[in-house]
């Protein structure tokens, strides 16, 4: 694995460009990974993925605590790994243990022998050489160590357990490791900024090509997020690429996020304009029914159920190409499979959009300006929505 | 226009306002405006004709005024290729029990407030021109099969009184082929004065219907046969409900064009893959290690990329186990559709009907239904079918985990 930073803006935001040996393509970071179940997208079938954006689209996040049931590591290990699997041999396969949708880290359960998760099988504990054989058979690209992840109100014993663990489980795994895959070094600490600092910073020692900042997503506050992403950040070297959940400003490269699953579930279409903030803000009529927040609009509203228009005009992705909110309207209405076959992939095309607007403005110097616009543009709605009740 | 035939079996281009056909042919059913789990694109790449809508849940939901105002069910959901709508009867009777068939109309109980609903044949017309489908079916009193007695004989005439008001309701026969519908359940003078009946009012094209509820093989075919011989030659002929493949090999054999069916689709959620020996469980633990495709001799996307194993830590669990089972499955009858209409222009039926029984019977146990059938459509199966005689109890093939239907 490659990786070279090209471009800083506002501080710690930053664009990349990062190479991986078996993939033809380069990756831009900042960069999304897509959310799969086994492997594909939840919804979007296989042969609809070349309308993706790519190589943007070709970052794939999976959880191998998915294949626990249903096909032996063997089988999987025999055939080459899942890129032969699923027939995907250009995208990037990332292999984090937790998925945030069926796959949880269950802390209570946790213990020194090995990491506790919640999965479709029930409740599973996995020891680090489990999830390095799960690893050498499905040889992901980058792949994550086994972490402790603890919740935010996790009190300060159990969390400095929990940095300990990981730690531990990280020499493990990478002397167990038998793949080529580059190793992401798992960060955790909860809400402890120290704990977090110590972490990554013990992480940092390793022989690691990357790092996880796992225990995200776990019940902290957005603005408690920014202090223990900055402890991490300011502690990790500066020419490897980090994988986290949130945090551009901050310096984090990869991002996996369930933000698609769920708006796609929920009957949302992201709706945001892509360019020029500012002139878009006010063709954006809120609508006090649709759970309309200025960034999304909720295609099971019944202002839908005769509009002929696309998600968004002059989008490029093959839902709006192909179908009106009025058949998204009717299909979430009759709860038909295609409703989240078609929002997944529209979500997908907007987000990865997102992701290269983030990318352009980096590179012109101007995040903080991007940033700033967008959450403007955001309070600008419910500021005017809340006018309108 | 009818390109070639063999004995009774026919293979015909079928030209409808929005698609050339090709005959025979398999039309998977889009209940609610959509194949399930599949895009119109796929469905495009698959070789799909024709697909069915049904007009009793459109009707519901989005409602045929909206589908009209849009600009019709090919636009509502970007279909270019040909739609058919049922009447909505069926549904009626199969979906709600407390359905009641007067002269005037099937009455029923509204899903939605529970009040009584009527459903007259002028209504199901005017609905289904709303929709705008290429292909419109006649209001039909529909009675089980396996109902015998005068109720037969009730409905029987009563579709055909219904079909006169049908055609006069009709307002677009210029854009919508209105098909009669033959009933009669398994009684062939029944069956015989509905079919004289409708051709008689010299419609676009003739179901069979009444069938595909429970009868045995023997009388199915046997309708079949009685049907295709009576209706005109160069009107389409299309069995209603009927899609196993074995079904569709006789009814095609007999002289039988067009048919519908839920179970490519529906068995392929339930984790069963159609394949040339018969029907492929990949739920079954023994899925859990085959790196096999569900079927090495298939060309679909599915096929060429995916082994049995992952389809089958996929199936019943994640909605892409069903998308790409329905995706193989249709391509499976897409396939078996267009095998039958080259097979019969090159004049080779007969050899495809052996090979495909073959595949299907390797022992050569091959049902007697078939084989009678078989016999009154002049093909000559004898090479594979094993005598009577010598065969052996069915073993189990445990390795393949395959199961005929």
């Amino acid at each position: 694995m490659k990786f070279a930073v090209k471009a800083w803006s506002n501080g710690k935001a930053r664009s990349g460009i990062l190479q991986l040996g078996s993939c033809p393509h380069n990756i831009e970071t900042p960069a999304l990974l897509l959310t799969t179940r086994k492997g594909l997208p939840v919804y979007i079938p296989p042969d609809h993925l070349p309308s993706l954006p790519s190589p943007d689209s070709n970052l794939l996040h999976f959880s191998p605590l998915h294949f626990l049931e249903g096909i032996s590591l063997k089988a999987i290990s025999n055939i080459g790994g899942l890129h032969p699997l699923l027939g995907l041999h250009d995208h990037i396969m990332v292999a984090v243990p937790r998925d945030s949708i069926i796959s949880i880290p269950d802390h209570d359960s946790t213990n020194r022998i090995g990491a506790s998760f919640e999965t479709p099988c029930g409740r599973m504990l996995i020891k680090p050489a489990d999830y390095m054989e799960m690893i050498s058979s499905m040889r992901p690209n980058l792949w994550a160590t086994l972490a402790d992840e603890v919740p935010a109100w996790a009190s300060e014993k159990r969390n400095k357990a929990s940095v300990e663990r990981t730690l531990k489980w990280l020499d493990e795994c990478i002397t167990s490791n038998s793949t080529d895959g580059a190793v992401l070094g798992s960060v955790v600490g909860g809400s402890r900024v120290e704990q977090r600092r110590s972490c990554a910073q013990e992480v940092a020692r390793r022989n690691v090509e990357g790092f996880w900042i796992g225990g995200f997503g776990l019940g902290e506050s957005m603005e408690e997020r920014n202090p223990l992403l900055n402890a991490v950040m300011d502690s990790l070297p500066e020419e490897k690429p980090q994988e986290v959940l949130q945090g551009v400003a901050a310096g984090v490269d990869l991002f996996d996020s369930t933000y698609i699953y769920h708006l796609t579930l929920g009957g949302f279409a992201l709706t945001f304009p892509l360019e020029s903030i500012e002139k878009q803000v006010t063709k954006y009529q809120p609508n006090s029914n649709s759970g309309c927040d200025g960034t999304k609009i909720n295609l099971k509203g019944t202002v839908y159920r005769k509009d002929t228009s696309p998600i968004v005009d002059n989008c490029k992705c093959y839902t709006c190409q192909n179908h009106t909110k009025a058949y998204i309207n009717h299909l979430l209405n009759v709860h038909e499979m295609l409703a989240h076959i078609l929002l997944e992939m529209h979500n997908t095309h907007h987000f990865l959009g997102f992701f290269r607007s983030i990318r352009e403005a980096i590179h012109e110097g101007k995040f903080e300006q991007f940033r700033q616009k967008f959450i403007g543009s955001r309070h600008e709605h419910i500021f005017s929505a809340a006018l309108n009740v | 226009m009818i390109l070639g035939r063999f004995n009774r079996a026919r293979a015909a281009q079928l030209i409808l306002p929005h698609y050339e056909c090709q005959t025979p042919l398999f039309m998977p059913v889009g209940t609610q405006g959509t194949i399930k789990g599949l895009t119109t694109h796929q469905l495009e790449d698959i070789g799909c004709q024709i697909i069915l809508g049904n007009t009793y849940h459109l009707a519901l939901r989005p409602t045929s005024e909206l589908i009209d105002e849009l600009g019709g069910l090919h636009k509502f959901m970007n279909w270019p290729r040909a739609l058919l709508t049922d009447s909505g009867g069926f549904q009626m009777v199969s979906l709600l029990h407390l359905a009641d068939i007067t002269e005037k109309g099937v009455t029923f109980q509204s899903p939605v407030d529970g009040k009584p609903m009527l459903l007259t044949p002028e209504e199901s017309i005017q609905i289904q021109n709303r929709i705008g489908a290429d292909i419109i079916m006649a209001l039909d009193d529909v009675v089980r099969t396996t109902i015998t007695g005068p109720r037969i004989e009730e409905a029987m005439y009563r579709t055909l009184r219904w079909i006169d008001r049908c055609i006069a309701a009709h307002k677009r026969p210029h854009e919508q082929n209105l098909f009669g519908i033959v009933q009669g359940g398994l009684d062939p003078v029944l069956r015989d004065i509905c079919v004289r009946g409708l051709v008689e009012r010299n419609l676009p094209g003739y179901a069979i219907g009444g069938l595909a509820g429970g009868e045995d093989k023997d009388s199915f075919w046997r309708v079949v046969a009685q049907c295709t011989a009576a209706l005109p030659e160069h009107k389409p002929r299309y069995v209603m409900g009927v899609g196993y493949p074995l079904d569709i090999v006789v009814c095609s054999a007999l002289g039988a064009d067009m048919y519908d069916c839920v179970y490519p689709t529906r068995t392929a959620r339930f984790g069963t893959a159609l394949v040339p020996e018969g029907v492929l469980k990949l739920k079954h633990k023994a899925m859990e290690d085959d790196m096999r495709p569900i079927d090495p001799t298939c060309d679909c996307m599915v096929c060429k990329t995916y082994t049995r194993a992952y389809i089958h830590c996929l199936v019943t669990k994640d909605a892409m186990g069903s998308q790409l089972l329905s995706y193989h499955n249709l391509y499976y009858m897409m396939k078996l559709s267009r095998d039958l209409h080259s097979s019969i222009v090159e004049g080779r039926f007969p050899e495809f009907v052996c090979q495909f029984l073959q595949k299907m019977f390797p022992q050569g146990d091959v049902p007697e239904w078939v084989c009678n059938a078989m016999e009154v459509a002049g093909i000559d199966i004898s090479s594979c079918c094993a005598p009577f005689s010598w065969i052996p109890n069915k073993v189990e093939d445990t390795q393949n985990q395959e199961v005929k239907q």
